[in-house]
């Protein structure tokens, strides 16, 4: 966000605020963790609102549900930025002095007014009026949220949108209030802090930035290429061009977490080569030349791990991996001696230290300070500094250097239209007991995954289309179908229906969803899929 | 809900229909906005006390459709509905009579027929021995049993009683000339008005009013709540209960007043279930005035006139008294700065903003063996052997001052004068103005093992002092009452009395010995 990734505002921060909205995100459910913190906020008098299709348990728990259509985020945030306009609560001197483009941005607006919003995302105006005001006048607000906004194929649109918010009002820069993209994992920031994403090298310093390479090329004794890496959904175009032939699989299982499985399945078997380096035989290790077993991070595994807060924190080594598994980096540096390049012995110590020497956010974060200070939130760029509780605090400065530009974006509805073939929007999200495709959370029985292989429908629905709560029904798109039981939902409305990911063995959910993807964030449209339901025969 | 296993029965319609009249309708299904009822957990009472009254009981159905309604664990829901005594978790029939055998009723020769509950202290003593019967159904009902009391004994040189023995419409609503009154002033003067007055909490603790209004009024956090506890359930008392039936206008302008000096957003009153009628003038009455007051209703437990039991009765769970501090004024009502009064606490401010009667009175409610029972006004430091004989007394063997947390007096004890201070050097306490005058036919034993039982049964069972303890009591009074005493009763009973006092969270448990302690000692009962 405005260059580095990462959410702007502590779990302090979300603990005080007066006003909290979860836009696309489900967190009492996906991440319950952080939920934590906002059950904080609101046992201490904050407002919780949720925009999500479904009214999640998130929802139930909120002070204002937004019942949206599935992918009409950009009108309604749109119609709430200027709502926020002309009910005079944008910060227009924050806009004249830190921003860019607001002109071009108001007039892209003007069209959303409450009515035409409502007719298009469903919402009744009062409530965008309501999320709108709530927004513009609270003190301290935090705008999160997750892959309800980035799984779509204008997912960066969608980020667009709700950042525009926050420029619009000034609630970010300044302590209470800012815009968080909450994290799946204890360490997805790591992986983007640690150059794991195809356009940064470590520190979101860019690939193209000649500076920056010409810094890890003198480092690494090597030159790295000027060109932007692809993602995981342009390998697997590349894979389909026969560009890519072999790939090299860590910690991931894209032979479940795909779009389009049936696909991802064939292009994956169809490599020169696959490598997966994992802590499970995951499906896609199965489908492996080679398997390298690998050590869990959290007890088997020296390191840091960085939260949805940016704080760096240590996890150490309490006992020995199982069998022939091995830490990732003993493996990496292997490998290195094997292509004939002796990194010397691995220490993850060492590792890091690399990285502050590289990455100017995480250069004073020694072991010692990370140890002393129960991690420290980045951009931390000498031994003196703390860290920081918020990002982009420039923003407030007397002379803005580098203004933040508002983006326009305009609505652009789901790839998979619906149509009398496919009437149904089906919509995929996470449930609290499992995690992703199950790698982690499938492996060992528990009351709490009886059923949820189901295909959640409205009862309205089912009475509809003959479906019983409680059978089994066939669910096709238009890439593929699979057969799933059927549960009633009361919380789904008609024409919406829900699955989840979580037990790809038994339901492969994604057989169902469009790989349209995002080209700026690689993401596929996992959240909107147009379906139909036949009988079982 | 992933984190809440609801109960599988379903509620009838008649049932979900009076759940929903409290709660509101359920969302329908293609609603596209929606609100939490995480904050709505006050309504559970409500809620579960409408389920009864329509079909008589809560249902398992009952009780898992409030649930889902309001968020609310089962389990909690049913250790809340399981803490009232007027709440049945076991199907009855529709109509059901309720059988006062506390002391007045005992002293009226009370006895619970065929198919009745017998009851605790139904705040009836002026027309013992008394009952009420609840009727469940489209149209419920409760009835107190008889109908009706004697009038005022007093006619004149009254100040709090005044209007009611002038025979005030409590119907109709006067002008509200203290409250102009007050709104004249401001609100800071209001509180220094209350301060230069005597004026002590009526309720029994006897905290100076004003320096309670003051601090509330301080408090930065917001909002600021005032209660009014009506929860009068100490037995033999009933004054409240005849202030808001005879005069509801006068307690709604005094809450009034009292919101707008200490800046209380919203006020509530908090009445006792057995107390229909008073709750029928006051919900009137607050309609009829407009006032940002709401009427909450308990459901049958003694402890909830403890203030903040009472807080925990209305934020919709059991009954329990919190630790204080912090105190009420800080952290008092869902966590905010709240001004608690008694009913007739809050009465006596009109007249100090008036200054139409500046005489300190108290009310002392009359009951037992008396010729005229009934509510009297008398001034503070009036001799308790001049108001027995305005009742008409007969001869006492003893005399219950303040209630089963209050004292028995010895009939050489009867000069005492009825103030603060001189109860205080007698080590006796006027508690809630209760005046139970035992004849010399009566029972003194069976009463002392009444108070002993009561305490049994409305501890809360939150602390051990109180919950055994009250136990172990009752358990000494009959060994000695049965002759079957092992020698060493009076000293368990004497370790008991310090230990409750001592380590008990709030006044039921600290005072759960008092009365019996003082028949012990100074009666020499149960012998």
């Amino acid at each position: 966000m405005f260059g580095a990734g990462g959410g702007t505002s502590s779990y302090e921060e979300t603990r005080s605020a007066d006003l909290i909205v979860l836009w696309g995100s489900n967190a009492r459910e996906a991440h319950p963790i952080f939920f934590h913190h906002v059950l904080k906020a609101v046992h201490g008098g904050a407002k919780l609102m949720v925009v999500d299709p479904r009214r999640t348990p998130s929802a139930q728990w909120a002070d204002l549900w937004l019942g949206i259509d599935v992918g009409t985020d950009i009108p309604l945030a749109n119609a709430v930025a200027r709502e926020i306009i002309h009910a005079g609560l944008a910060d227009m001197e924050f806009v004249e002095r830190a921003t860019s483009g607001f002109e071009a941005f108001e007039e892209s607006v003007e069209p959303w007014t409450l009515e035409e919003a409502e007719r298009v995302t469903g919402v009744p105006a009062d409530a965008i009026r309501e999320l709108a005001h709530a927004y513009g006048s609270a003190e301290h607000v935090q705008l999160c949220w997750t892959l309800g906004i980035t799984e779509h194929h204008n997912a960066v649109d969608n980020v667009f949108a709700l950042i525009n918010l926050a420029l619009l009002t000034g609630k970010v820069g300044k302590w209470g209030s800012g815009l968080q993209p909450l994290r799946g994992q204890n360490n997805v920031q790591g992986g983007g802090d640690m150059g794991a994403i195809p356009n940064k090298l470590p520190g979101f310093q860019d690939v193209l930035d000649d500076a920056a390479r010409a810094k890890f090329d003198a480092a690494w004794g090597t030159t790295i290429p000027p060109e932007y890496g692809l993602h995981l959904t342009g390998m697997f175009e590349a894979m389909e061009h026969g560009e890519l032939r072999a790939v090299y699989v860590v910690g991931e299982n894209p032979a479940q977490g795909e779009a389009d499985q049936a696909r991802a399945e064939r292009l994956l078997t169809g490599l020169d080569h696959l490598v997966v380096q994992d802590i499970f035989l995951t499906r896609t290790a199965q489908l492996a030349d080679v398997v390298l077993p690998a050590a869990a991070t959290l007890g088997e595994a020296e390191g840091t791990v960085t939260s949805s807060e940016r704080r760096v924190q240590r996890v150490r080594k309490a006992v020995d991996a199982p069998g022939e598994a091995r830490d990732d980096i003993e493996i990496v540096y292997e490998l290195a001696r094997r292509m004939g390049h002796d990194l010397g012995s691995p220490r993850a110590e060492d590792v890091w230290n690399e990285l502050r020497s590289l990455s100017p956010l995480h250069a004073g974060m020694t072991y010692a300070r990370l140890e002393e200070l129960g991690g420290i939130q980045w951009p931390c760029r000498d031994e003196d500094d703390p860290g920081a509780l918020f990002l982009h605090g420039r923003l407030w400065d007397d002379v803005v250097e580098e203004r933040a530009p508002f983006q326009v974006v305009e609505h652009d509805p789901p790839v998979d239209k619906l149509d009398g073939d496919f009437p149904l929007r089906l919509t995929t999200g996470r449930r609290l007991e499992s995690y992703n495709t199950g790698v982690q959370s499938g492996g060992y029985s528990s009351p709490l995954h009886v059923g949820g292989e189901a295909i959640l429908l409205a009862p309205e629905d089912g009475a509809r289309y003959g479906v019983r709560d409680g059978g089994r029904v066939r669910v096709v798109s238009r890439r593929g179908s699979v057969e799933a039981p059927v549960r009633y939902d009361p919380t789904l409305r008609a024409g919406l229906a829900f699955m989840n990911l979580h037990f790809p063995d038994v339901v492969a959910t994604n057989v169902l969803t469009i790989d349209a993807t995002d080209p700026k964030s690689g993401t596929a449209e996992f959240k909107a899929t147009a379906i139909r339901l036949e009988p079982v025969a | 809900m992933p984190d809440l296993k609801l109960l599988a029965d379903a509620p009838s319609a008649d049932e979900r229909a009076a759940i929903d009249a409290v709660v509101g309708a359920e969302a329908a299904n293609g609603d596209r906005v929606a609100r939490s009822d995480r904050t709505r957990r006050h309504l559970l009472l409500p809620a579960l006390r409408a389920a009864q009254r329509r079909v008589g009981w809560v249902s398992p159905g009952a009780l898992g459709y409030a649930c889902r309604r309001l968020e609310v664990p089962p389990a909690e829901a049913y250790g809340v509905a399981t803490f009232y005594a007027l709440l049945s978790l076991e199907e009855r029939p529709a109509e059901v009579l309720h059988v006062c055998t506390d002391l007045s009723c005992q002293l009226a020769g009370a006895t619970v027929p065929e198919g009745a509950h017998p009851s605790p202290c139904l705040g009836l003593c002026e027309r013992a021995p008394a009952s009420l019967r609840t009727v469940a159904g489209p149209e419920p009902r409760e009835e107190q049993i008889p109908a009706t009391g004697p009038p005022l004994p007093q006619t004149s040189g009254l100040k709090l009683l005044r209007r009611i023995a002038e025979g005030v419409d409590p119907e109709s609503q006067p002008e509200f000339v203290a409250l102009a009154r007050a709104r004249e002033m401001g609100p800071d003067a209001v509180i220094d008005a209350v301060k230069a007055s005597p004026l002590l909490g009526r309720g029994g603790a006897a905290f100076p009013t004003g320096r309670k209004w003051e601090a509330v009024a301080r408090q930065p956090a917001r909002p600021h709540y005032l209660v009014c506890n009506a929860d009068e359930s100490e037995p033999g008392t009933f004054k409240d209960r005849v202030l808001m039936e005879q005069d509801p206008f006068a307690l709604i302008e005094s809450m009034a007043i009292a919101m707008y000096a200490t800046g209380c957003e919203k006020g509530f009153v908090y009445i006792r279930a057995e107390y229909p009628l008073a709750q029928k003038r006051i919900q009137h009455a607050i309609d009829a005035s407009g006032f940002d007051i709401e009427l909450r209703i308990g459901a049958g437990a003694y402890v909830c006139g403890e203030e903040t039991a009472l807080f925990q009765s209305i934020e919709g769970y059991r009954g329990e008294p919190r630790n204080k501090p912090p105190f009420p004024v800080e952290v008092g009502l869902f966590g905010k700065p709240t001004v608690v009064n008694n009913v007739e606490t809050l009465v006596n401010v009109p007249h100090i903003l008036l200054g139409d009667d500046v005489r300190d009175t108290r009310l002392f409610c009359l009951s037992g063996n008396v010729a005229r029972p009934g509510l009297y006004e008398v001034e503070l430091g009036t001799p308790l052997h001049e108001l027995l004989e305005l009742a008409g007394a007969e001869p006492a063997k003893a005399v219950l001052l303040g209630g089963a947390a209050g004292s028995f007096l010895r009939p050489d004890q009867l000069d005492l004068p009825l103030s603060f201070e001189g109860a205080k050097e007698a080590g006796v306490t006027l508690g809630s103005g209760v005046v139970i005058v035992f004849g010399e036919q009566a029972d003194l034993v069976a009463a002392v093992l009444r108070i002993a039982e009561f305490f049994r049964d409305e501890s809360c069972g939150q602390c051990v002092p109180c919950r055994v303890g009250t136990v172990r009591q009752e358990e000494a009074l009959h060994r000695l009452a049965s002759g079957k005493a092992n020698g060493n009763e009076l000293a368990v009973l004497a370790d008991l009395e310090q230990v409750m006092r001592d380590a008990s969270i709030c006044g039921l448990g600290q005072t759960a010995a008092s009365a019996v302690s003082s028949a012990v000692k100074n009666l020499g009962v149960p012998a």
